[in-house]
């Protein structure tokens, strides 16, 4: 008690500033004219009397710092004294100061907006209640499932406390002013109430709402579709919209921050799954084998309930469908991933390649400490004699490594104050970013209280760092050696902490240039590889039939004449038709048996390769070689027996060879005999980074009837121009607007529709290219700041040298060579490293080989040249010694 | 070598609270004499190191000061105790007499007494 309020006094005394130790004088004031009047009571001369009192005082000096210390909190003090003095010092050294905080800025900078990206996309990704104890369910690395096997989990389960399902759609919204395409999720009925969301406006849709197939026409909007398309109109609930022709009723309007579960995805409205039919144009409902029912199931674990015991919870459900439905259901394995990726597909990738980043952004921070550390121990030896004189005045050795520290840690703190600002614009930018025109992406990275504190932590333990460096030569200087011998400092043999701290980071640095010199080769190389296609010059133009209200039969002669009218433009070389181009991050797989097969459950399949299906002059539009055999004609129709045009792959894995595969013949899951009657290169289907996958081509009509669509309504022609296709989309436009009105159509060329694949090398290679960069930067200031320091400190020598004749070459070697030493060895073990760590990219960036030629060249080439740029005016000032003039001064 | 002055910042503090005690108000000359006059002279020099004992004292809430005038007109502060220095006072009053007489009667003690 008695402390505590001893202690707020002397804060508010120390703020109250220096009026307080008026006091003090004047009662020193008193107490000495009180002691002489005594002393002159006892006889002594006036002078004599006042001599003695102020003798019998004491040391004022001294008492009166007693006192103040007494009075306020001195380490405060202190404190303010050491920024003051730091401030002046920085202020004195501006090229030091503005060069350490830039650095500093740039590190924790790059750390803060790595970390927002892991906050945002790992440890928060979808900002739901109580997001810890929610899961998705995944079956062999991804989370679609069948609905009917879904119904089965939901109400069969013991673990969950409700389990949600969602899957995408893109459909043709008509609000009344103007129909377009959205993006929007089918959702369960108990979806928001098993996540616990309360509507902004209106009401949720619920189980009771579902009574079987399109029983609940109703459509809850999202804020921001809301905002945008209504002007926050609250008039809009119970009005209703047109999905696809359908009409269905809004009644309510998600709470702004909402965006469903499905994580980079913001869709423009929620509808009841169980109108699939109406908003899909054919529903998979009722098919239990058909696993693009639903993206993801998802669901909050009860109290209590391990991801574990859910685990065998479900896989136990999963046996027993096993043995009910030995035909559809197959490999019913569970597991639990976190919600939002569908299953562990997208997510894994994801999370080591933010694991990967956070791994470098940290390693360019250690960079930069090492880095300012040197500078910092350069910087104490320099000031050796200052620190010298005051240890022989009689300052602590604390007190001086407290103002160095107060130092690092000013500079540590401008630089992350200024880092985290620029983060901060980075991260708010990277969260309104839009980078594909046709799907509402939402990267839900701005930055939160958790990225704000680890920034602060960044910079605290980065001032440490460094700070520590001098530690050790403050601790060990001998004031007396070193006044008596002056600042010249050894030019030892010795590896000094400072050599193994420029050693560290250029080794960094040099991991970091590797990496990002990989990763960009991987994207060149993946830029120019054979996708199996030529999507240069071919425009895309996704139609969909069903939005304009076509089915049936009416869709097969409406894409014939939709094939025609585009090869009637002029400056168009071929036209097709497919229901899905490959590498538009999308695809269709199918089991196949070969043809010996006779039980078709799913687990005697012999592959699962890519389908396409095709119209005749899909190859020629598309500018896939045809190997062997023929393509499709009109006649492979319906009623023609069943062919198929496969790609190598396929023909090696169920044939053998080429030449059996010609002619040949494989099942179909339903046990349609297919025969083999082309084949054509291999290519890329889904991404760039997988390997060599069998694909198969059929003609449209004879697709198979398991299919999401059919007929299929929802196709994209492939347009081969002579030229630049942009210019054709104009007439395109014209044309289609002829056939029918109200056809929706997305004109796009094909080299930007792969701009998705692309996507993820594309924002690995910009991200390693940065760090690359950064760690050049680090180096070559590294670098720099060494090769500049051992000049400056040898320019005696030099000068001597000179003066007795030592030749230029040998003037460099003196001055320089050990920076090059250091930058060498530096250099090697960064390689040595890098070529070990690239394995990790590997994973995101297509054929990322860190033993390739090129990229061992570029490395060594960079930090030669960087090596070269960082001495370069160092040696210049080692050359232009004048012997004469040096050796007069000091 | 230790010096007369060097009493321990307790003992000092101890001794105030006495003087302030048994004397009423007083200022920081009044004290300094007072206590001089009783230890013999153990403030004989570095009277000073008084006022940093006065303002702990006064920090802790054991004394309080004001402004008045001291016997030649001039101002001077003057220091009483409050009760909180009071039930100090008594407080290590007891603990120091204690102290005193475990440490006396072991300065006593023969060599008979310890075996």
């Amino acid at each position: 008690m008695r402390s505590l309020k001893r202690f707020f006094t002397r804060m508010f005394n120390t703020a109250a500033g220096p009026a307080q130790d008026e006091r003090f004088r004047e009662e020193i004031e008193e107490h000495i004219a009180l002691q002489t009047a005594e002393n002159l009571r006892s006889g002594l001369s006036p002078v004599e009397a006042r001599r003695q009192a102020i003798l019998k005082f004491g040391a004022v000096e001294a008492i009166k710092e007693e006192y103040q210390a007494e009075r306020g909190l001195l380490w405060i003090e202190v404190l303010v004294q050491d920024v003051r003095y730091s401030l002046r010092l920085l202020r004195k050294s501006p090229g030091f100061t503005i060069a350490a905080v830039l650095t500093l800025a740039l590190a924790i900078g790059a750390n803060a907006v790595v970390f927002g990206v892991l906050n945002g996309l790992v440890l928060r990704p979808l900002n739901l209640p109580q997001e810890q104890s929610l899961w998705g369910i995944d079956r062999g690395g991804i989370g679609f499932e069948s609905y009917p096997n879904y119904l089965d989990l939901r109400d069969r389960n013991r673990s969950f406390e409700d389990l949600a399902a969602v899957n995408l759609c893109y459909v043709g919204l008509d609000t009344g002013q103007d129909p377009s395409s959205v993006w929007g999720v089918e959702a369960t009925g108990n979806f928001f109430d098993a996540l616990g969301v309360q509507p902004y406006l209106g009401r949720f849709f619920h189980p009771s709402d579902e009574r079987g197939p399109n029983s609940a026409p109703y459509i809850v909007l999202s804020y921001a579709y809301w905002h945008v398309h209504f002007q926050d109109d609250r008039a809009v609930i119970g009005r209703t919209v047109r999905l696809n022709k359908h009409p269905f009723t809004i009644v309510g309007i998600t709470p702004p921050a909402f965006h469903g579960t499905i994580m980079f995805f913001s869709p423009d409205f929620f509808v009841p799954l169980v109108n699939q039919e109406q908003v899909q144009g054919e529903s998979v409902l009722d098919k239990r084998a058909n696993r693009r029912g639903i993206f993801e199931a998802l669901g909050h674990l009860k109290p209590g309930v391990t991801p574990a015991q859910a685990i065998a919870d479900l896989n136990s459900i999963g046996a027993d469908l096993e043995k009910t439905y030995p035909k559809e259901d197959s490999k019913m394995r569970f597991t639990l991933a976190r919600p939002g990726l569908g299953g562990d597909f997208l997510g894994g990738p994801i999370r080591g390649f933010v694991a990967g980043l956070m791994l470098l952004a940290v390693l360019i921070l250690l960079a930069a400490c090492a880095n300012l550390g040197s500078l910092f121990g350069a910087r104490a030896a320099d000031r050796a004699r200052e620190i010298a004189l005051r240890l022989a005045l009689g300052s602590s050795r604390s007190r001086i490594l407290r103002q160095l520290f107060t130092e690092a840690m000013l500079i540590s703190f401008a630089g992350g104050a200024a880092g985290l600002w620029g983060s901060i614009a980075l991260l708010r930018q990277l969260s309104a970013w839009q980078p594909f025109p046709r799907f509402p992406m939402s990267v839900p990275v701005s930055p939160d209280a958790n990225v704000y504190g680890v920034a602060l932590v960044f910079a605290l333990v980065s001032g440490i760092l460094f700070g520590i460096v001098p530690v050790r030569q403050v601790l060990r200087a001998n004031p007396y050696e070193i006044v008596k011998a002056g600042s010249t400092g050894r030019v030892g043999r010795r590896i000094t902490v400072r050599d193994l701290l420029l050693v560290v980071q250029i080794a960094i640095c040099a991991v970091l240039v590797t990496s990002s010199l990989v990763a960009v080769r991987g994207l060149a190389r993946s830029l120019h590889s054979n996708f199996g296609f030529q999507p240069h010059n071919v425009m895309l133009i996704g139609t969909d039939l069903n939005m304009a209200g076509y089915g049936g039969d009416r869709v097969a002669p409406m894409q014939r004449q939709m094939i025609d009218a585009m090869a009637a433009i002029p400056g168009v070389k071929s036209v097709g038709l497919v229901d899905l181009p490959a590498l538009t991050f999308d695809g269709h797989r199918m089991i196949v048996f070969t043809d010996k097969t006779t039980d078709l459950r799913p687990s005697n399949a012999a592959a699962q390769p890519f389908m396409f299906n095709i119209s005749p002059e899909y190859f020629d539009a598309a500018g896939t070689t045809l190997l062997f055999g023929r393509t499709f004609t009109w006649h492979d129709d319906k009623n023609a027996p069943s062919v198929a045009v496969i790609n190598q792959e396929f023909a090696r894995k169920i044939f053998g060879s080429a030449t059996d595969a010609m002619g040949g013949y494989y099942k179909m899951r339903d046990g349609t005999r297919v025969q083999v009657v082309g084949i054509v290169e291999d290519g890329k289907y889904f991404n760039l980074a997988e390997d060599q996958e069998p694909a198969m081509f059929l003609p449209i009509p004879q697709a198979p009837t398991s299919m999401l669509q059919s007929p299929l309504s929802q196709a994209w022609l492939v347009v081969r121009t002579a030229g630049d296709p942009q210019q054709l989309a104009t007439a395109v436009r014209n044309k289609l607007r002829d056939l029918d009105g109200s056809l929706p159509a997305y004109i796009s060329p094909w080299e930007k529709e792969m701009d998705g694949v692309l996507f993820a090398p594309r924002v690995a290679t910009v991200a390693l290219g940065v760090l690359g960069v950064m760690g050049a930067m680090l180096s070559l200031t590294g670098i720099f700041g060494m090769a500049a320091y051992s000049v400056s400190k040898r320019m005696r020598e030099l000068g001597i040298r000179m003066a007795l004749g030592a030749q230029r070459r040998e003037v460099l070697q003196a001055a320089l060579g050990r920076a090059f030493k250091l930058l060498a060895l530096g250099s090697a073990a960064g390689l040595v490293l890098g070529i070990l760590a690239s394995r990790v990219l590997a994973s995101i960036v297509y054929q990322a080989n860190p033993r390739d030629p090129l990229v061992l060249a570029g490395v060594v080439l960079a930090m030669a040249l960087l090596g070269l740029l960082a001495t370069w005016i160092p040696a210049q000032r080692a050359l232009s010694v004048d012997p004469l003039q040096l050796l007069r001064e000091e | 070598m230790k010096q007369k002055t060097d009493v321990q910042q307790g003992t000092l503090a101890l001794m105030v609270l006495k003087t302030l005690d048994v004397l009423g108000s007083l200022h920081g000359y009044g004290i300094a004499r007072r206590i001089e006059q009783i230890s013999g002279d153990l403030l004989a020099v570095n009277q000073g190191t008084l006022y940093p004992v006065l303002l702990k004292l006064e920090q802790e809430g054991a004394i309080a000061s004001e402004w008045g005038a001291s016997e030649n007109n001039r101002r001077a502060r003057f220091y009483r105790l409050t009760r909180e220095g009071r039930k100090q006072l008594q407080v290590e009053t007891q603990d120091w007499e204690q102290t005193a007489a475990i440490i006396g009667r072991f300065f006593d003690a023969k060599a008979e007494d310890l075996s």
